[in-house]
């Protein structure tokens, strides 16, 4: 119900010399759903947390005003409920009905009211295990659920959501949404969502946010689009509408490069047998706790199979007894989480370490270096620290890394988890180069877009889970 | 599995483990007192005696208890070869002679008396830390031991991260691999991939501390307000029986031990 006024507002974090977010007048109105939109970088999580009270005024210098009814948000924390991407990192209490709760003791409300609102809450959200279930043995979609009750409980006057399925697979991603559609009620709300299309249903404005400061676009959903969409998609935002031409491959296979044969791994994957080769793009695809990323791991000769045999490129030996230094240069991975796999702190560094520890002249690893840098946009981030780079580019520098050895094969854990459009059509683009090159690409996935673009087999993993996440605990004392 | 680490192993309904989680933690503390005055080997045997007996009050099963108090054991092995190699007093009759090591009696008693003391000051711990929810001990330390809140639910929250890291670790030790690097058999290269992961685990690891505790804040933990609880822990007359009778006994094991003529107090 709150109303939302900013009045050339910017905010620039201590010690960058570039504003976050700047010039930006724009009025909410009790009750509107605004989906907020702009390219990555444009400052919409920074936006977010501002409107939160969550930017200490120490940390950063801030420009015009901002106001939640009349109220600096720092002091209008009461009116404000905020949902972040990662689920992990939200929920604090080991019981989920605990967790709802938490936020009720924070702001000292009564202990008889506080129960009745927990259950109010859940129910809102249509959480549907009791109030003892451990968070622990929630999927992510679940436990992003609660965190949307956790909020919701504190009855916010305004709903900020950041993000809050980017980091779901689709049917997680589903949960949350009908939770955000199910609960619905006259508070107001903005939400950030690069998926736009899921996220439409959920609002009834959409503003546009100019990278370099101010507001581009603010209107309805059509409007804006039929405006702004070609220029929106270039930029990397998944507008509605615009597809993608799929590039699949001309040739057959050649010979089998990897071939698993009943392979399996103790209480994570179920015997499987399949095989890839050269100059063919594999999609492993399959519901959560079915195996997928296991299995990546298995043919990455990165885990070794409890059952079953893997052999790679004709040798004796299974991939998981090789050396790492000849494994890089035959099997390429590439993880989930780009931060995993991170060992310097330059990024020409980070591309210069597999060539050098597989013992290349020192001018071949420059070349390599240089080359791989110019072919995923790079360059420019050259001496910057892996750590400080944006989703998108520290997706693009993990596929770097893994190609800078030159391995024949390349496993990829869900490449395009979390991307924009610009990055998405970029490694859509370069691994179908590199399977027209004649190596093998095996890509676990979650993203339709991806197996319909790229995929030339697919190899689904049984639904079956393998071990269920926990026996229910019997109820507890408080409820 | 993650949730491990907070599963309890003990029957919640039995008499002692219902108890309130500060009487248990302030009981284990008292009982403990003797434990680190004196150093002669019977003060731990007796308390060491005492709880072993009432470990099926707390709800426990020996067989537990054993599993829970393995890494004891291998700390004993430690104190004991430790003890054989350096101890300055090797009075008393010779046992052994171990090359250059005279094992006497006396060498044996000062091993003997520190490895009690290990079991019997560990055991408490092991006892409260087995039948205590996490949660139910916050709360109470907030409630009942006028904890800060600030660090005792921070405590909590960050303690529910923990079982992440043995996931982060693997999964980090496998992207290294991928990465092309690992040690082989060369232990200075063993010892520098050790640190360099420990670093990666830990920045991962302070990222998602931030992360936790700006969502907590979020939700109005830094508002100052009074807070309210949801779980309303109680401390009752039982509770305060418990925490006398851990003083009781702490004294009665002091006093076998002055009359038997054993005590070796630490300072003086």
């Amino acid at each position: 119900m709150s109303e939302v006024v900013l009045r050339g507002f910017g905010w620039r974090h201590a010690g960058r010399r570039a504003w976050a977010v700047r010039d930006v007048d724009l009025r909410i109105e009790h009750g509107e759903r605004v989906l907020l939109l702009g390219p990555s970088g444009a400052g919409k999580s920074t936006l977010l947390a501002a409107l939160a009270g969550l930017l200490p005024t120490d940390s950063g210098e801030s420009a015009g005003t901002i106001e939640i009814d009349g109220l600096d948000p720092r002091k209008a924390r009461e009116r404000t409920g905020i949902v972040f991407q990662d689920p992990q990192t939200q929920l604090v209490m080991a019981r989920s009905g605990d967790d709802v709760a938490f936020g009720l003791e924070n702001r000292g409300v009564a202990a008889a009211q506080i129960w009745p609102r927990v259950s109010d809450a859940l129910d809102r959200v249509g959480f549907p295990y009791p109030i003892t279930r451990p968070t622990a043995a929630l999927s992510g979609g679940e436990a992003q659920r609660l965190a949307l009750a956790g909020v919701l409980a504190l009855r916010p006057g305004l709903l900020l959501l950041d993000e809050p399925t980017a980091n779901l697979d689709p049917a997680g991603a589903d949960l949350v949404r009908d939770a955000i559609t199910r609960s619905r009620d006259d508070s107001s709300l903005i939400i950030v969502e690069h998926r736009v299309a899921e996220a439409l249903p959920l609002v009834d404005r959409v503003v546009v946010l100019e990278p370099g400061g101010g507001i581009r676009a603010d209107g309805a959903p059509e409007v804006v689009f039929a405006a702004y969409g070609d220029q929106l998609a270039a930029e990397g935002v998944w507008v509605p509408g615009f597809s993608i031409p799929p590039l699949k491959s001309a040739l057959p296979a050649s010979e089998a490069l990897v071939v698993a044969d009943e392979v399996a791994v103790a209480k994570r994957l179920a015997p499987v047998s399949m095989s890839v080769g050269g100059g063919e793009v594999l999609a492993v695809t399959g519901p959560n706790g079915a195996g997928k990323s296991t299995l990546a791991l298995t043919l990455g000769g990165l885990l070794p199979p409890t059952n079953g045999h893997i052999s790679a490129f004709d040798e004796a030996k299974p991939p998981h007894k090789w050396r790492a230094t000849t494994l890089t240069q035959r099997i390429g991975s590439v993880f989930q989480n780009p931060e995993h796999q991170f060992v310097t702190h330059r990024v020409a560094d980070e591309l210069a370490l597999g060539p050098r520890r597989v013992g290349r002249p020192v001018d071949e690893v420059r070349e390599t270096v240089d080359r791989l840098l110019d072919r995923l946009r790079l360059t420019r981030l050259a001496a910057a620290n892996p750590y400080t780079l944006s989703g998108g580019e520290a997706r693009r520098l993990s596929v770097a890394t893994a190609l800078a050895t030159a391995p024949r094969v390349l496993v990829l854990d869900e490449p395009t988890f979390g991307q924009d459009r610009r990055t998405w059509i970029e490694l859509v683009t370069l691994l179908a180069t590199l399977r027209d090159e004649g190596h093998a690409v095996v890509a676990v996935t979650h993203d339709d877009a991806f197996v319909q673009a790229l995929a030339d087999r697919t190899f689904a993993l049984g639904s079956s889970r393998l071990h269920d996440p926990l026996p229910q605990r019997g109820g507890r004392r408080h409820s | 599995m993650t949730i491990g680490i907070i599963q309890q192993v003990a029957d919640p309904s039995a008499v002692l483990a219902r108890r309130n989680p500060v009487a248990k933690l302030g009981a284990a503390l008292i009982f403990t007192v003797p434990l680190v005055s004196t150093l002669d080997p019977l003060t731990p045997a007796i308390a060491l005696a005492v709880e072993l007996a009432v470990l099926p009050l707390f709800g426990l099963r020996y067989p537990v208890l054993a599993r829970r108090a393995l890494p004891l054991v291998i700390a004993s092995l430690g104190v004991l070869v430790t003890i054989v190699l350096f101890a300055a007093d090797r009075s008393g009759r010779l046992l052994l002679e171990l090359g250059p090591f005279d094992v006497t009696t006396g060498v044996l008693m000062s091993a003997l008396a520190l490895i009690l003391r290990i079991f019997a000051v560990a055991v408490p711990g092991v006892i409260v830390f087995a039948t205590t929810d996490p949660t139910d001990l916050a709360d109470a330390l907030v409630q009942n031991a006028k904890a800060p809140a600030r660090f005792a639910i921070g405590a909590l929250a960050a303690f529910r991260l923990l079982p992440l890291l043995g996931e982060e670790w693997q999964m980090i030790t496998l992207a290294r691999r991928a990465r092309g690097v690992d040690a082989g058999r060369n232990p200075i290269a063993q010892v520098r991939l050790f640190v360099s992961t420990a670093f990666a685990l830990l920045v991962g690891a302070l990222r998602r501390g931030g992360r936790l505790a700006v969502a907590m804040d979020a939700r109005g933990f830094d508002s100052g307000n009074a807070r309210t609880f949801a779980r309303k822990q109680v401390f009752t007359v039982a509770d305060a029986v418990l925490i006398s009778g851990a003083g009781v006994l702490a004294a009665a094991t002091l006093t076998i031990t002055v009359v038997a003529g054993a005590f070796r107090p630490i300072i003086g």
